[in-house]
């Protein structure tokens, strides 16, 4: 018997999430098609974190390809989640929001490119306040304005997720990819057992949090488009399909709406658990995302 | 925060790639190693972590006594053991070597 018949897929895959994020990036531009745009040699680092004693990263963070998916221009944006939990500051989101802006020059030029976003993040950096705020208000702005012309998609593969102002620029994209091991919502699980009381979000009951802001139950509910294994191929396969495919029909946040009237008809005299909520929202009235 | 600066004049052997290995979180550090334009090896290392350069020119010093590129190496360290420091720089040079 040979050796690929006995280990089974699972094990032979190439786990994505225990990439970094230049390797993930990397891994899903077409080979010998990118390079490596305001690159950790170039040191443009967070001027505010040694300030507050904290080490900076020589590429904030934030890591850059340009090249080709599936053989059309695209721009690759990863966030680094192991890196202050893969947090917005000053000089990660313009890098971000001059990247997209490019793509969105190009585009109008007659060059259409894509963007692919690799969200480990949850949100605005503290530490760089006001600017990290900015930075996630001009990332919204820059994606609404390349959506008009070529296709925006977000991977959330884990582990860190998609939370805070960055969950709502995911929800601005054209796609949404996510494992089952990823995670989106506005607020983070501690940041509402903080707020609102264990009584309201039980924080380490990972079990509640994924069967709300996990991959299974948000693809489940159609506010994301794919659920694909933690498997490097899948995830390149998912990201290639979606850049061929172009614009959506109708972008998801453009469908006001649907979702005011989903909210609407939502009956919280009692709770709702995920499962009833998934089958009553993913109907085939969704036109965005899910083709 | 605390930034420390090392030389090492005896290694000279030139190098012409660049290696960038790691993460600044916790526990770890990021490397930059590169051509050195002076010709021979300088370290600067930011880290997090204050009052550990007499741990910091010890890896240093056992480094360069088995390593001779003339190299400039950076570090962004967030508290990374001197085993990992040794393992990033091992890593570096791995890439930088092939």
């Amino acid at each position: 018997m040979s050796a690929t018949s006995v280990i089974p897929a699972f094990v032979r895959r190439h786990s994505f999430i225990e990439l970094d994020a230049r390797a993930r990036a990397q891994s899903l531009m077409d080979p010998g098609s990118w390079r490596e745009l305001v690159g950790p040699f170039d040191q443009i680092e967070s001027p505010w974190l040694p300030m507050q004693g904290i080490a900076p990263q020589s590429d904030d963070g934030c890591v850059v390809l340009k090249g080709t998916i599936a053989g059309k221009p695209t721009v690759l944006i990863a966030l680094e989640g192991k890196f202050q939990a893969g947090s917005m500051g000053e000089v990660s989101g313009a890098k971000m929001t001059a990247a997209l802006d490019l793509a969105t020059q190009d585009s109008q030029n007659g060059k259409k490119t894509a963007a692919v976003l690799l969200l480990e993040t949850g949100g605005v950096r503290l530490q760089e306040a006001n600017l990290g705020l900015a930075v996630i208000a001009e990332v919204m702005a820059s994606i609404l304005a390349l959506r008009e012309h070529a296709p925006v998609i977000t991977v959330i593969a884990g582990t860190v997720g998609c939370f805070g102002g960055m969950s709502i620029a995911a929800g601005l994209s054209s796609y949404i990819v996510m494992t089952v091991e990823a995670r989106l919502g506005l607020n983070g699980p501690e940041v509402i057992e903080q707020e609102s009381g264990i009584e309201e979000f039980d924080s380490s009951d990972k079990a509640l949090i994924w069967a709300i802001n996990g991959g299974e139950q948000r693809v489940g509910m159609g506010v994301a488009d794919e659920l694909v294994l933690d498997d490097a191929e899948k995830i390149a396969a998912s990201v290639q399909h979606y850049v061929k495919a172009g614009l959506p029909r109708l972008h998801r946040s453009k469908q006001v709406e649907l979702y005011r009237e989903r909210i609407a008809a939502l009956d919280t005299s009692q709770q709702i658990d995920p499962l009833t909520l998934r089958e009553s929202w993913n109907s085939k009235t969704n036109q965005g995302g899910a083709r | 925060m605390e930034q420390l600066k090392f030389d090492y004049p005896s290694a000279v052997r030139p190098v012409t790639k660049r290696a960038h290995v790691g993460v600044v979180g916790s526990g770890d550090m990021e490397v930059l190693m590169q051509p050195a334009e002076t010709g021979a090896a300088q370290v600067s290392i930011l880290t997090s972590v204050n009052g550990f350069g007499a741990s910091w020119k010890a890896v240093m010093d056992r480094f360069f006594a088995k390593y001779d590129g003339a190299v400039r190496i950076d570090i962004n360290d967030a508290g990374a053991t001197p085993g990992s420091v040794m393992l990033r720089l091992e890593q570096a040079v791995e890439v930088i070597e092939k």
